[in-house]
């Protein structure tokens, strides 16, 4: 054993199928000096990895899932470790025969092979089911089966032969050392406490899966997970599973309405549960390797949550019911609280990562992620805004919240997921100042992440009937939708609406080297007279969208950033990691002492020059111009600026100012058909006809801003990240760009209306083929919603030059049904296209 | 003077060596309490009382009666309570032995006494006495309302030394009264093990894993095995593989075994594999990885290939069996 | 004929045991719970007697109220009948389980007529005392032999088998008998899905558990003094091959 080390370049804590991983693929990518440390034994360490059910389902609705789920099951073929046994999952219940043709739809999207079989098509392949209980199933002949733990073995190798990385197993880390930073609150990663001896390391990364967040907090940082029970019997033998001589010969059954799957394993089947009621653990209750039975993350079974399961397994396959129950466990697997892993650099300790809430099925993909993000300063084989660990805020870093919201999601893994589909518990974490009036005008809220903001208003339920509306005849496309939001709609652009806009994420850079720090993190120009603002992309080195959003000029020394409720967590760290280290600059979270209304629509400017006696034309309020002003004696600031298409403001004020200033313009408004107006209005409806992009659905680090229409004419002279990438991206010209279509028939085969969802809906030529680049982008729906103005429903999408040309005829799969699109409009708005409303 | 009784264990007219252990205890406990050590021996004499002099026993109560002339846990334990009812000892101990135990077990149960098994620490002046639980996982401090402390000594807790200074293993015949309806436990029928070692059963395992290679490459195994009286067992990967039946399988969902010694051939150790291989009593490890958790559990290990290892011990045992 | 077969829960630790801060217990949290090995095969053992000669099975465990999760266990894999003994999860000396047992022996053989055959396990995985069983079966005036890896009925003849070092010794007992058995008696099956199933629908019957407190009383659980296992490394190559087989003499198993 070679001695222990004082020092290195990475220590990578975890040997499970990520921790190995990694190692390999910062080898691959040129990295020396690299420690890998284990608490457990090798090569089975005792997390997660060793009693993983090791199959892969590459079709997910979620973009992140499904493209990281497969590139992780060709890297698993690459080493020859991997068979692909095929897979099928199986309906019970009508509504699930809905979801496998909405998996059709994704397997689409992805260009995975799938197929939907009849229950005797199903027995074919799996010749000991009870096709009687089924209703159907959706076989995927790609689903694989890994070895995680040899896998892991060879990428370990292969970074010991690359790199000389040294291997610890049987080490405990005990503490993590910090230092300070120069970034208030913020501190640096500077060593790793070991039971053999102190390392000190320019990084750190965390993969140690469910003890992930224990680590973490060594450092006083965190990684939002939970450690939940899911239950897993191994029964046999059978004789049937005996005579294929293998790991396995039949495809893997996942029976989804009871949450079950039943996968051979040689001759025994393993019955896997995600239906039994949530059992998380804290990890400090996690018994070491010496005090488990058989592992620490193989808990002991617990037999009654498993019962009903059992019983509706043996109701698919009779053998189960006659084999014996070999081995059984609660086996432990991470969960977050939003579903989603947690990758990248932590935001409370510079240069400390984390590689967690990873499973077996996207492990080695998701180490290429960190692995790229630590070489080239993002990564680079997909964008992974979803996994970013910085989009948590602190609200959502507590025991409370993450073992809520795993209890609450766990049922779900299985389960039929609306792209829209609210959470139940941890609501009115943060709420507006205005959430009483909400509340009392009957407010439908969304949340977003801590945030509660009013999706539409009962209160508005006459417009339905002013404006003719009906609900939506299916009722999946009419889940978490109202017609309401129609009404609000109609209603301002005929009138005006009031949007509560408090979930801005409002920050302040101030200091002498402001302006100048601002520069460097935006493509557009900032260093502009106080009072201006500037609408602009924050790239990364890559060239790709990290952010977009607005920097507004409001002093000479102070720039203030305002982001939207979903990237807040990742701008702030965004802008804490490049912040200069001379101290010219602060950075300064204003958010819970702003608050900001939007009033737009045809009469905005009447409503508010009744209680402002500012100049609210063009010359004393022009658009993109900051004024600071008295509304109702209230000092705000007005922001001259249209998100939905109609003439208005953000109109900013003190927190504590909000109330009265609501019910300051409600009053003035009364009689100039001014009514609250929700997020489907402002985030969607109002968005889309003007084809706003989103950041997060439009807008991901794979694409550039030529692509997505946002690229102005020139280039400022100052140095901003990602510039390089950029410059050779206009020099290169863009090969997609996006675009608005419309829906032009919603009738599917039964006759019914049906309105896509905006979940990665492909957008296919008329032969039916899915459309990619020459980087293998998909072109897919990545908003869809209504265009109440225009008498259309509309989907947005970046499409190939050839197509991206108004008037194309093309077609969109929903819920594996096609229904003709045209292009409507490349880079602009289908409403209004001249901007004329805008101006009032 | 009051004694320490202690019962000799003997299987047709030979001591076990365990009852050395016992009496070794019981000459230490003896000298410091100032009490005699004094033994029992069930069955034909045959030598035993001058054996147990050596070992420190002053006087040997022999108890010959034709229901001894074999062992009988029943009339065995019966002659120990009518012993210990003649001769009111302080202390009577057995080797924890699973004949020892029972005896004893028996005995107690006969005079209403609680008995302690598997002490591993007894001090005279002590109200408080330790032995074993969970196999000597875990210790037990017990204390003893009785007129008599019955207990039996963990094995290997002592160390079965001749005494320094010999015990007079003075012999006295001692004739219990034993009913002859206790023949009803008395051994009828011995039968000297022969083939059919199981898994579960073989003194010696060697177990193969994935590093082995394929199926065929089991036959070298199997050959050492069989020139050292063992089977052959197997971790999950290679019954998953479809190399060997599942019956061979050690571990959590296969066979749990415990020989003699266990030689895992390229096998890693997974937990499943070892919560089967662990209560092996040694183990050695032939593994190419110096870090596997199998080399480093065990006992001893050789680092390097199985497959060149296995054919020199096979030829290094059969050159020393004269084969 | 009817077999009466005597359980107890004990936690599935692995390789090392924790004891709570008040050194009273063994520290189960996280640990799951089963029945003595022996006693699986006792299990094991008393459902295979019935399946070749017929009859019922009973399973009786002195213990916590969840116990009935071992019991459930055995009725999963063939045993007709249950008894509960629930004295609340004390930790009850030899001497008072062994009267507990005995007295709720005496009222079940008083309701149903005799057991013709009582299996205990050797020892308990836990305590370790190795006399509950004997001092049952000196209750109940019955031949009683521990250690047993093998059982055949023969008429009214119980014929046990016992491993010792020079080979295996055989007892014949007349019926009623008890054996203490050992793990390796047979390879116990597992419960099938449809047995554990059906065991939850098998009722329990609790007989209350009275007995005064045996001479035996326990002071503290403590850790044994941990031995590091140091690999001694015997070689890299087949160089080491003489160095193996020294070993193999010195544990006598050449």
């Amino acid at each position: 054993m070679s001695d222990f080390p004082t020092n290195a370049k990475v220590v990578v804590i975890g040997a499970g199928i990520v921790g190995n991983c990694l190692v390999g693929h910062l080898a691959r990518l040129g990295w020396t000096d690299l420690v890998l440390v284990e608490k457990g034994p090798l090569p089975n360490p005792g997390g997660s990895t060793g009693h993983a059910s090791n199959f892969i389902f590459p079709v997910d609705h979620n973009k992140e899932m499904a493209l990281l789920g497969e590139q992780s099951a060709n890297q698993y073929r690459d080493m020859e470790l991997s068979v692909d046994s095929g897979g099928i999952e199986v309906a019970r219940t009508q509504e699930r025969m809905d979801e496998l043709n909405r998996r059709m739809t994704s397997a689409k999207a992805w260009g995975i092979e799938a197929h939907l079989l009849t229950p005797a098509e199903v027995k074919e392949l799996v010749p000991f089911i009870n096709e009687d209980v089924i209703m159907g199933g959706f076989y995927c002949p790609t689903v694989s089966v890994v070895d995680s733990l040899e896998t892991g073995t060879t990428m370990r190798k292969e970074a010991i032969e690359k790199a000389g990385c040294q291997v610890f197993a049987n080490t405990e880390v005990l503490d993590l050392i910090t230092e300070p930073s120069h970034v208030p609150g913020q501190t640096k990663i500077k060593a790793v406490v070991t039971d053999k001896g102190t390392i000190e390391a320019d990084y750190v990364v965390i993969a140690c899966g469910v003890w992930s967040n224990r680590v973490a907090n060594m450092a006083d940082a965190y990684i939002p997970l939970a450690p939940a029970v899911h239950q897993m019997a191994d029964v046999g033998p059978m004789d049937i599973l005996a005579e294929t001589n293998n790991e396995i010969g039949y495809p893997i059954v996942r029976d989804m309405d009871t949450f079950c799957y039943e996968r051979q394993s040689a001759g025994s089947m393993e019955v896997g549960s995600y239906g039994h009621r949530a059992i998380l653990h804290h990890p400090d209750e996690i018994p070491s390797n010496e005090e488990a039975a058989l592992s620490p993350t193989e808990m002991p079974f617990t037999p009654d949550d498993f019962d009903p399961q059992m019983e509706t397994a043996i109701e698919l396959m009779d053998m189960l019911g006659e084999a014996e129950i070999k081995y059984a466990i609660n086996g432990l697997l991470s969960l977050t609280p939003d579903t989603m892993p947690c990758l990248g650099e932590i935001p409370e300790v510079r240069n400390l990562w984390s590689a967690a809430a990873v499973w077996v099925k996207e492990g080695p993909g998701m180490a290429q992620v960190v692995a790229e993000w630590m070489t080239y300063g993002y990564p680079r084989v997909i964008d992974v805004h979803g996994a970013d660990i910085a989009r948590f805020y602190e609200e959502e870093k507590t025991d409370q919240f993450i073992f809520s919201r795993a209890d609450e999601h766990f049922i779900k893994t299985y389960g039929i997921v609306h792209p829209s589909e609210q959470w139940i518990c941890e609501r009115n974490l943060t709420v507006s100042p205005y959430f009483s009036r909400q509340e009392a005008l009957d407010a439908y809220f969304f949340t977003a992440r801590t945030w509660e903001r009013p999706q539409w208003y009962g209160s508005n339920a006459d417009l339905v009937e002013r404006y003719g509306l009906s609900e939506r005849a299916n009722e999946w496309d009419n889940r978490w939708w109202s017609p309401i939001t129609i009404g609000e709609h109609l209603n301002l652009r005929e009138n005006c609406g009031m949007v509560d806009l408090s979930a801005f994420q409002v920050y302040e850079l101030e200091g002498p080297g402001a302006v100048e720090f601002a520069e460097y993190l935006a493509v557009n120009k900032v260093d502009k007279p106080v009072g201006s603002s500037t609408y602009t992309p924050w790239l990364t080195p890559d060239g790709g969208f990290h952010s977009d959003l607005t920097m507004m000029r409001v002093a000479e020394d102070k720039i203030r950033i305002v982001t939207g409720v979903f990237d807040g967590g990742r701008d702030s760290f965004w802008v804490k990691k490049y912040l200069p280290e001379d101290g010219s600059v602060t950075f300064k979270d204003i958010t819970m002492e702003t608050t900001t209304l939007g009033l737009w629509g045809p009469n905005a400017p009447a409503v508010l020059a009744k209680i402002c006696d500012h100049d609210l034309s063009q010359q004393g309020s022009p658009y993109g111009s900051l004024r600071n002003v008295e509304v109702a004696g209230i000092p705000c600031t007005l922001f001259r600026i249209s998100y939905v298409g109609d003439t208005g403001w953000e109109i900013y004020t003190a927190w504590d100012n909000g109330p009265a200033l609501w019910d300051a313009l409600m009053e003035a408004g009364a009689d100039q058909g001014l009514r609250p107006t929700g997020g489907g209005v402002y985030g969607t409806s109002g968005r889309l006809e003007k084809g706003y992009r989103l950041m997060g659905a439009e807008l991901e680090s794979e694409y550039n801003p030529l692509e997505a229409g946002l690229a102005r004419p020139k280039v400022k002279a100052a140095d901003f990240i990602g510039k390089e990438a950029y410059l050779a991206a206009r020099e290169a010209g863009n090969e997609v760009s996006m675009c608005t279509l419309t829906v032009e028939s919603h009738a599917d085969s039964n006759g019914v209306d049906r309105y896509m969802q905006g979940g990665n809906e492909p957008i296919l030529d008329l032969d039916g083929n899915r459309i990619t680049d020459s980087h293998g982008r998909v072109s897919r729906v990545t908003t869809a919603g209504p265009g109440p103005s225009v008498g259309k429903f509309l989907l947005m999408a970046y499409l190939p030059n050839d197509k991206a040309v108004v008037g194309t005829d093309l077609q969109v799969m929903y819920m594996n049904e096609l229904f003709p699109v045209k292009v409507a409009a490349i880079e602009g708005s289908v409403f209004d296209p001249e901007d004329t409303r805008l101006k009032g | 003077m009051s004694s320490v009784l202690v019962l000799v264990e003997s299987d047709q007219g030979a001591m076990a060596p365990a009852t050395h252990e016992a009496l070794a205890f019981a000459r230490d406990f003896a000298a410091a309490a100032g009490l005699a050590v004094h033994a029992l021996v069930c069955g034909t004499e045959s030598g035993m009382a001058v054996e147990a002099g050596a070992h420190g026993a002053a006087s040997v109560h022999v108890a010959d009666h034709p229901l001894l002339d074999d062992y009988g846990p029943e009339a065995w334990g019966e002659t120990l309570a009518q012993a210990i009812t003649q001769y009111a000892p302080a202390v009577v101990v057995a080797c924890g032995t699973d004949r020892g135990n029972e005896v004893m077990a028996q005995a107690a149960a006969r005079l209403d006494l609680p008995f302690v098994a598997n002490c591993t620490e007894v001090e005279p002046g002590a109200t408080e006495m330790t032995r074993t639980q969970w196999g000597g996982s875990l210790l037990e401090q017990v204390t003893l309302d009785a007129s008599t402390r019955m207990l039996s000594v963990a094995p290997h807790a002592f160390e079965g030394s001749l005494a320094a200074v010999p015990g007079a293993g003075m012999m006295d015949m001692f004739a219990p009264v034993l009913d002859d309806s206790l023949s009803r436990t008395k051994i009828v029928d011995r039968v000297v093990l022969s083939s059919g070692i199981t898994l579960s059963t073989a003194p010696v395992v060697i177990g193969g894993g994935r590093g082995v290679g394929s199926a065929e490459a089991y036959a070298p195994l199997e050959e050492l095995a069989e020139l050292l009286g063992g089977r052959v067992g197997c971790s999950r990967a290679v019954t998953n593989n479809g190399w060997r039946p599942h019956s061979d399988q050690v571990g959590q969902t296969g066979t749990r075994i415990a020989p003699e010694l266990y030689i895992a051939c390229g096998i890693s150790g997974a937990i499943q594999h070892w919560v089967g291989a662990k209560a092996s009593k040694n183990i050695l490890a032939i593994n190419t990885d110096n870090e596997a958790n199998m080399v480093t559990k065990a006992g001893h290990a050789v680092i390097g290939d199985l497959h060149t290892l296995i054919p020199a011990i096979t030829a290094e045992v059969k050159k020393r069996k004269g084969l | 004929m009817r077999i009466l077969t005597l359980i107890k829960r004990v936690p599935a630790p692995g390789a090392r045991i924790n004891v709570t801060d008040d050194e009273q217990s063994v520290n189960t949290a996280n640990l799951g719970f089963t029945m003595s090995p022996h006693e699986e095969c006792a299990v094991e053992g008393a459902v295979q007697l019935i399946e070749q000669h017929g009859g019922e099975s009973t399973v009786l465990t002195l213990g916590p109220a969840e116990a009935e999760e071992q019991l459930r266990y055995a009725a999963s894999i063939g045993i007709n009948n249950a008894v509960l003994m629930d004295n609340g999860g004390e930790d009850w000396d030899p001497q008072r389980t062994a009267k507990a047992i005995g007295d709720a022996i005496e009222q079940l053989e008083a309701e149903d007529g005799p057991f013709d055959l009582i299996l205990f396990g050797n020892e308990s995985a836990d305590s370790g005392g190795f006399q509950v069983g004997v001092r049952v079966a000196h209750r109940l005036d019955r031949p009683m032999v521990n250690g047993i890896k093998g059982i055949d009925v023969e008429g009214d003849v119980i014929v046990a088998r016992r491993e010792v070092d020079a080979g295996v010794e055989v007892y014949k007992m007349p019926k009623p008998a008890i054996l203490g058995v050992k793990e390796g008696l047979n390879l116990p099956r597992y419960p099938t899905m449809k047995g554990r199933l059906a065991s939850k629908k098998v009722e329990i019957n609790a007989v209350p558990p009275v007995a005064d407190a045996g001479g035996q009383v326990k002071v503290r659980l403590l850790r044994p003094v941990e031995t590091v296992s140091n690999t001694v490394v015997l070689g890299t190559d087949e160089s080491a091959a003489p160095a193996v087989v020294d070993l193999f003499e010195e544990l006598g198993v050449l």
